[in-house]
């Protein structure tokens, strides 16, 4: 048991439902209200008494959590609450959990994005919890007269061992929020200063497998996406975006298609107009576009590809040779400052007994969610009411207050469920579209992207170059390690990663091209090219070096557990957890004593604060891996829900893997050239792996984040695995491409 | 526009419509049922698969005009409750991870299992790589689907 003080998001424990004088039934959320069993109506409390912001508990025992953060697919709508319930000591069976408005007087950081839910989350969630089951007990000790010290708890009752009395908290709910204080006159339970957290071998609900909460409305088609809204008087909206990067707006035919059946309007819109105000998640989509209005999406999408715009283009428009050649040119020239020094670099790799040199590249990807981009938008006068999918409805509200020139408490944004993220959703400009066109045709409507307006309008993962150099002396001991990164409008290198810290002599450079093709974070940004490459390189070198990859990996590992190059907290990794799953994974994997027939690679990564190992088996079926298995060693810190957490795992591995073999997008005088999935390769069933099997290092330290640490390391042990399959390295993604692998 | 007479979950609806829309926004926008997804229109992605008799097909690109007297079926129809087979296995394996593409995904799992109640590996595979899952959730799908195969032999 720890004792901390409540300090924390401390306004989310002001009470008030006491204010309104009763509990308040308070609705289901207006997605979950459609249809409800008879079981669940009946089974529903007859009044809420509101806790604190994170959770309301029911006459009958029942409990609500909220759920603040945004759901994309990482599950922490389930995790969360998972937190929240253990602290407070309920049955799992008892917690309905809704998604949270947005609300920043209560709850912190309602955003998705850098893994970061859960680890940030933590302490608050589990404060929460802890806070209303001191108030529960609080409330028996007073109504039963006898020392809060002896009032315990277990499951959602609320016990006096040494009287023999019990309740449930339910029953003691009225009385903590001091709405029905038996003693007279009513009295309110005070929001302690200071609770107790529970011991961590005391989790009931921590670190057990629990279904996704929103499982049953997924596999029956309920509505929980934003493209799913449907308001009263709704219309639909699209948009005409230019057709290559760099052009603007010119004129277009209106008149060509406002006769057509169901469209109501057709004008050019300027999303954010001078003046604004912009958040740094305003960053993606295409400022200039033309906004189609129409009464059903089918009548809008035949209007949209009736319309006749004209764009004004640059002369310079961009395609993927000119880029590539740009890259090329600015990783050859010298950098400027160097990101980091260690040693001499140059001098080392001069007395060096054996040299190698390596690049690699990748192209620019689109996120894809299978949801396209949509929100929905009703903006009067005075007030707008905005919902659907966003990783970022903090700064949606605000960039909206300001292009809406409406202070921020008549903004109302609402979450919904995403149909994926992976970094898309943070880049908000859909919903400040949606407002934009509502404003200016007076109704509520809802902006849906088709497929190849979401797939063209950039926001991508950039495309990047790196180039790796490293020196091994007479012994074949790693003596010195260079790296050089280039990216468009990103710069790629994380220099204080491993092996930075490990290496003497270790030079770490970095620059970006500016390209009007724009981009932004796409899941485990920088870390989803970074990774591979290192890994790949990383086996190169230990193979110059005539070493086992893993042996040579923990030798170094080694050297920065025990004389670390530079100051120790320069490094951003902890060299004893990385060893750590690198070791689990080889024991797992069988690494010495295995000899399936398979090709094999290892790899190891650190980002966004989890470390993880990975062994790939595959073979080859031309030059397309066929990948029989990946065994995957973790360390999150503590696993919260561990089925879910598992499924985070397989889906980094296979994204990882299908984008680095199948997927790019590619552009020709700034048209991209992918437009759908009939031309954008993302992988398939019969592609996936065959096997994936996941663990965790259990150490008890601080959860921390897993939708993206799985999907950097599989890129190097694929290569890997590749090569020992084929005899050839690949150096450049996507690896279907790579002509020479056929071995 | 024209009127269509249409048999969709056991009910007959009676919509005016552009006979050359899709029954995927047929569904979605005039019926408000908008447990069929839409993903890329052109089938490629199966976000919006329907069961059309026993087959599976991608109502993106399935006119409302060609259907005719033909029974369809969608995800909010495929059980009364909840549980069909595919259905539970699908909860039980813990599938989902967005849920997006997930109606798509069990309307053709259970479209298969009709036809092939004790599909192999490779015909699960074949059967399912039109189904696009972004969120990497291909080993799930497998697992239920075996999983829900057995049920359906046990019972
Ligand atoms: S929406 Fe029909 S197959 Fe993609
Ligand atoms: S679960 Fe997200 S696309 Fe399949």
């Amino acid at each position: 048991m720890t004792l901390v003080k409540t300090k924390i998001g401390r306004r989310s424990f002001i009470r008030t439902s006491a204010l309104a004088g009763g509990g308040m039934m308070v609705g289901f959320s207006w997605l979950a209200s459609c249809k409800m069993t008879p079981e669940e109506v009946n089974s529903l409390p007859k009044e809420w008494f509101d806790i604190n912001g994170f959770l309301k508990i029911g006459d009958n025992g029942l409990v609500t959590i909220m759920s603040p953060n945004p759901e994309i697919g990482q599950n922490v709508k389930t995790a969360m609450p998972m937190i929240v319930a253990d602290e407070l000591d309920v049955d799992w069976k008892n917690v309905i959990v809704e998604q949270a408005p947005l609300n920043l007087d209560v709850f912190q950081r309602q955003l998705a994005g850098g893994s970061q839910s859960i680890r940030a989350g933590w302490e608050g969630l589990r404060m929460a919890g802890a806070t209303a089951r001191k108030m529960l007990r609080q409330a028996a000790a007073k109504a039963w007269e006898v020392p809060l010290e002896e009032v315990t708890t277990s499951n959602g009752t609320l016990y006096h061992k040494a009287s023999n009395k019990s309740a449930g908290y339910g029953e003691m709910a009225s009385a903590a929020v001091g709405v029905a204080s038996p003693n007279d006159p009513p009295e309110n339970i005070e929001v302690p200063e200071e609770v107790e957290l529970k011991d961590i071998n005391d989790f009931t609900i921590i670190g057990t497998d629990r279904l996704n909460v929103d499982g049953p409305k997924i596999v029956t088609g309920k509505p929980l996406f934003g493209i799913d809204v449907q308001e009263e008087g709704m219309l639909t909206a699209m948009i005409v975006h230019p057709e290559a990067f760099g052009q603007t707006f010119k004129s277009m035919d209106a008149e060509s298609i406002k006769s057509m059946p169901g469209i109501i309007d057709v004008f050019p819109v300027d999303v954010y107009p001078e003046g604004v105000e912009k958040q740094w998640s305003d960053g993606g989509g295409i400022p200039q576009l033309v906004a189609i209005v129409g009464e059903s999406t089918w009548q809008c999408m035949q209007a949209k590809k009736a319309l006749k715009v004209e764009w004004e283009s640059p002369s310079n428009l961009e395609s993927t040779e000119s880029y590539e050649d740009d890259l090329a040119k600015l990783l050859d020239a010298p950098a400027k400052e160097p990101a980091r020094s260690d040693g001499d670099f140059n001098k080392a790799i001069k007395g060096a007994a054996k040299v190698i040199e390596r690049t690699y590249s990748a192209p620019f990807l689109a996120h894809n969610t299978m949801e396209p981009m949509n929100f929905f938008a009703n903006v009067t006068a005075d007030k707008a009411e905005v919902k659907g999918p966003i990783q970022t409805p903090e700064f949606l509200e605000k960039t909206l207050s300001s292009v809406l020139g409406l202070p921020i408490d008549k903004i109302d944004v609402g979450m919904t469920r995403m149909g994926g993220g992976f970094g898309r959703r943070l880049y908000g400009h859909f919903g400040v579209e949606a407002a934009v066109i509502s404003k200016k045709v007076q109704a509520p409507i809802k902006l849906v992207y088709t497929r190849e307006d979401d797939m063209t309008q950039g926001t991508y993962r950039p495309a990047y170059k790196v180039r790796f150099k490293a020196g091994l002396d007479k012994d074949n001991n790693l003596i010195a390690w260079s790296v050089k990164g280039v990216g468009t409008n990103d710069d790629l290198v994380f220099e204080n990663r491993f092996p930075a810290g490990a290496v003497d002599n270790y030079l770490a450079e970095k620059t970006s091209l500016q390209t009007k093709i724009t981009t932004g974070a796409w899941r485990a940004p920088r870390s989803n090219f970074m990774a591979g490459a290192e890994q790949s390189f990383m086996d190169e070198v230990a193979e110059l070096a005539g070493k086992d990859p893993i042996e040579f990996r923990l030798e170094l590992f080694d050297r920065a557990i025990k004389d670390p190059v530079g100051p120790p907290e320069k490094n951003d990794y902890d060299p004893e957890r990385y060893a750590g799953v690198l070791k689990l994974v080889k024991e797992k994997a069988n690494w010495d004593g295995l000899d399936n027939g398979k090709a094999r690679g290892v790899s190891a990564y650190y980002c966004h604060n989890s470390y993880v190992a990975q062994v790939l088996d595959l073979t080859m079926d031309g030059n397309k891996p066929m990948v029989e298995k990946v065994v995957c060693a973790v360390d999150c810190g503590i696993v919260i829900n561990p089925i879910s957490a598992k499924n985070q795992i397989e889906g980094g591995i296979i994204d990882g893997i299908g984008h680095a073999t199948y997927s790019q997008m590619t552009f020709e005088n700034g048209v991209p050239q992918q437009q759908n999935f009939d031309s954008y390769h993302l992988i398939r069933n019969s592609e996936a792996p065959k096997q994936i099997e996941s663990y965790f290092v259990d150490n008890g330290i601080d959860p921390t984040g897993l939708g993206e640490p799985s999907l950097p390391p599989v890129i190097g042990a694929l290569a890997n695995a590749m090569y020992k399959a084929t005899g050839k390295r690949v150096y450049n993604q996507p690896f279907i491409l790579e002509k020479e692998i056929v071995g | 526009m024209a009127a269509f007479s249409l048999k969709i979950n056991g009910t007959q609806h009676e919509i005016n419509v552009d006979p050359t829309t899709p029954m995927l926004w047929v569904l979605r926008d005039h019926l408000h049922m908008v447990g069929t997804k839409y993903g890329c229109g052109i089938a490629q992605c199966g976000a919006c698969t329907i069961h059309l008799g026993d087959n599976a097909v991608r109502s993106c690109q399935l006119p409302v005009s060609s259907v005719g007297d033909q029974e369809i079926t969608t995800i909010e129809g495929l059980s009364e409750n909840g549980d069909h087979p595919v259905q539970k296995a699908w909860l039980e394996v813990d599938v989902p991870q967005c849920g997006y593409c997930q109606a798509g995904q069990i309307m053709t799992a259970s479209a298969l299992l009709k036809k092939n109640p004790n599909p192999s590996d490779t015909e699960i595979e074949n059967a399912m790589n039109g189904n696009i899952c972004r969120c990497g959730t291909y080993t799930r799908i497998r697992k239920a689907i075996k999983m829900a195969a057995n049920t359906n032999q046990n019972s």
